[in-house]
């Protein structure tokens, strides 16, 4: 099956997806089936959903019931050893590039939460302040600075600390790490990433040559002190499964290409649509605007002033011409957002329903979004005050996690 | 002169011993002699040439995962604590007749190691693969535990396991339980099957019986540790159970709702009124009681790191 199809970064008419540009085709949304079929992964379909709550025993997470998490590859393989009895591991990570979070960023954490306490597997959760370094013009110090600070809204998001090691780049490569990035990096030619990620000649080495760091996270030998047994040999067949944004997507066609040339299993994959800007899916979320985005750190008053401001509105100019024709639920952001964050499936429907009949007001919308994200970010604010100095080194020690499948 | 790594092969086909030889490049350690023949599922193998205080030697053979506790193992001997010590690498050449990285059971067939004594892992026992160099690096023979007995017997030894990992208690009342293993001088004999061997270490799995007497402690290591090989797993360890924070949460909450039902003399409450509550608070409990782990755990991380760097300053403070 050609897996690894080549993302048309030179049409430019078309919409471009890679690791560090986002841009739909003019002006437009982006179009998500048409980025499947490029990119040649598959739509998670109900059925699968199903078959998660079947396998965990519970609801599945309101972002696999929205399809926020809508694309996936080998996710099927993974549910089919999982029933067998046997074990995998997440994999996941983060560009410290800010120290500001926005809920964009915490998605895909606040999913691989969900699959850690569902599934009750590991995580190893890479931050790659090296890469953020290098695309961001930061110092050094500056971007493992911004690692730790990040590590802390991570850990926020409540993950098991006996069953998640992170790490960041410039502390934890080396050793068998290193060595497995070897390997990768002898699988791959320039004209490839070129091919895939976009690089010209002009883009400096590290550039160039930083994609295998992010690939072998998803290789059981890369963590010796976590999957190596008593005779320190690693089961290389233990799967990985990495909850991403499908911008990501390219590293691991890569890492799919290479795996099974350098012995080693696939990663699976399961991918979230992108999360739209306060001003509506053709906005920027941009750290120079904080008005694009809802931030951790945004206190009660902020967020009700973001989202009445800001949030773009899909009801109608005038109560008249809202109640007659009602609010068009497509560019609309706040139905957008609760579709999100709102778990109470009947209530979503509701709002939609009366929304979009023109019952109920954009006000009533906004006000109902206000309280839930009002909500999520306290319970962020409280977990993250929790986290010392030690915590973050607890998670981020090379230590053995004896009780990671438990 | 000592036996070279063809004429030990020529023995060990004159004896019909089935062993496969693998040829690699030089290698000193486990972890290098791992990847040529890691990959095979065979049983690797850590030897370590020992001496005592009187100048006897021992060779041991144990799992390349056993644990090795020399302290354990010199009073196990009767050597008291420290008696052992590890080779100096002289004695390789002078006893064994092996380079550096070598320590092999089958240099034993070397006369100059006739008063050697040797212990061999329990772990090798009934094993179709035991991985061993044949008295040099830059090859490994594969052959089965049947093979390694009969190859000891032929040298006028009497094969015999040791549970290398075990620490039963030796004091007063419980001698030390591999004293039979302290070389008595006389040589083992290589080719004449005639003379009786004079090592006759006995087989180890009596040793537990020996520390029953003492503090409870002693005897449930005793139970544990009753001639298997593995360590026995009797039940799923308490704290899992214990730290599984959604488990914990339901379980606080179904107790407080029925306390409340309890002191609700009046009426049965609405059990929606329960589920309606339960989904208010529960993401937010369940979210501080992982805190609550990461926490305590981080705490605990702590304490262990700084009881480290005390050890170790104490450590060297003595040296």
């Amino acid at each position: 099956m050609a897996e690894e199809k080549v993302s048309s970064t030179g049409e430019e008419d078309s919409q471009v997806v890679n690791p560090w540009e986002v841009t739909a085709k003019d002006g437009d949304k982006i179009d998500y089936d048409k980025l499947i079929e490029q990119f040649g992964c598959q739509r998670l379909g109900a059925d699968l959903v199903q078959r998660v709550e079947r396998l965990t025993g519970r609801p599945a997470h309101v972002f696999l019931r929205r399809g926020v998490f809508f694309a996936h590859r080998d996710f099927d393989e993974i549910l089919d050893l999982y029933e067998r009895g046997e074990k995998f591991y997440l994999y996941t990570g983060r560009g410290p590039s800010s120290e500001a979070l926005h809920f964009g960023h915490l998605i895909p954490f606040m999913f691989t939460k969900y699959l850690q306490d569902a599934f009750k597997v590991p995580l190893v959760i890479q931050l790659t302040d090296d890469e953020k370094c290098m695309w961001k013009n930061i110092s050094i110090e500056e971007s493992k600075r911004l690692a730790r600070e990040n590590a802390r809204d991570i850990i926020a998001c409540g993950f098991d600390v006996t069953r998640t090691f992170i790490f960041s780049d410039f502390n934890y490569l080396g050793g068998k790490f290193y060595e497995n990035m070897v390997k990768v990096a002898n699988c791959v030619t320039f004209n490839k990433v070129v091919g895939i990620f976009g690089f010209t000649r002009e883009d400096h080495i590290g550039k160039i040559s930083f994609p295998p760091v992010q690939a072998v996270p998803s290789f059981p030998s890369s963590f010796p002190h976590l999957f190596a047994d008593k005779n320190n040999k690693v089961n290389d067949n233990l799967r990985c499964l990495i909850p991403c944004a499908i911008d990501q997507d390219p590293y691991f066609r890569m890492t799919r290409d290479v795996a099974p040339r350098i012995g080693y299993q696939k990663p699976s994959l399961i991918e979230s649509t992108f999360f739209p800007a306060l001003q509506g899916e053709n906005g920027k979320m941009s750290a120079s605007d904080p008005n694009s985005a809802i931030y951790v750190t945004d206190s009660p008053k902020d967020i009700k002033n973001k989202v009445n401001r800001y949030a773009f509105s899909g009801g109608q100019d005038s109560i008249e011409k809202h109640r007659k024709l009602g609010a068009n639920l497509e560019v609309d952001i706040p139905v957008k957002y609760l579709s999100f964050f709102l778990d109470d499936d009947a209530e979503l429907e509701h709002i939609k329903e009366e929304y979009g009949s023109g019952r109920m007001l954009t006000g009533q919308v906004k006000a109902r979004l206000i309280e839930v994200l009002s909500e999520l970010v306290e319970r962020h604010r409280r977990g993250r005050a929790l986290v010392t100095d030690e915590m973050v080194d607890a998670f981020m020690a090379v230590r053995p996690l004896p009780f990671m499948f438990s | 002169m000592g036996f070279t790594k063809d004429q030990l092969l020529d023995r060990l086909k004159e004896l019909q011993i089935n062993f496969v030889c693998y040829d690699h490049p030089v290698v000193l350690t486990v972890e290098a002699q791992a990847k040529y023949v890691g990959h095979l599922g065979g049983l690797l193998s850590k030897n370590l040439l020992l001496k005592d205080k009187k100048h006897r030697y021992y060779v041991v053979s144990a799992l390349a995962n056993t644990n090795v506790d020399l302290k354990v193992l010199s009073q196990r001997l009767g050597l008291g604590k420290g008696g052992l010590r590890m080779a100096p690498e002289e004695s390789l050449q002078e006893i064994l007749q092996v380079p550096l990285g070598c320590v092999t059971p089958f240099a034993l067939i070397n006369e100059s190691a006739g008063t050697v004594s040797f212990l061999l892992d329990q772990g090798f026992k009934s094993q179709e693969c035991c991985f061993f160099h044949p008295l040099s690096n830059d090859a490994t023979i594969s052959l089965g535990s049947s093979g390694l007995e009969k190859f000891l017997t032929s040298l006028g030894r009497k094969p015999a396991y040791v549970d290398l990992e075990a620490t039963p208690l030796v004091g007063k009342d419980n001698p030390p339980d591999l004293a039979d293993f302290v070389p008595s001088g006389v040589p083992a004999l290589s080719d004449s099957a005639e003379k009786a061997p004079p090592i006759q270490p006995p087989v180890v799995t009596q040793a537990p019986e020996n520390v029953k007497s003492t503090s409870g402690k002693a005897s449930i290591k005793a139970k544990v540790q009753s001639g298997t090989t593995e360590k026995p797993k009797s039940t799923v360890n308490p704290l899992i159970e214990a730290t599984d924070v959604e488990k914990v949460i339901e379980e606080i909450f179904a107790k407080f709702a029925s306390a409340v039902q309890s002191e609700n003399k009046q009426e049965e409450i609405e059990t929606s009124l329960f589920d309606g509550v339960r989904k208010r608070i529960t993401t937010d409990l369940q979210m501080q009681m992982m805190s609550f782990k990461n926490a305590a755990y981080s705490q605990g991380f702590q304490a262990g790191v700084e009881a480290v760097r005390i050890a170790m300053k104490n450590m060297s403070f003595r040296s």
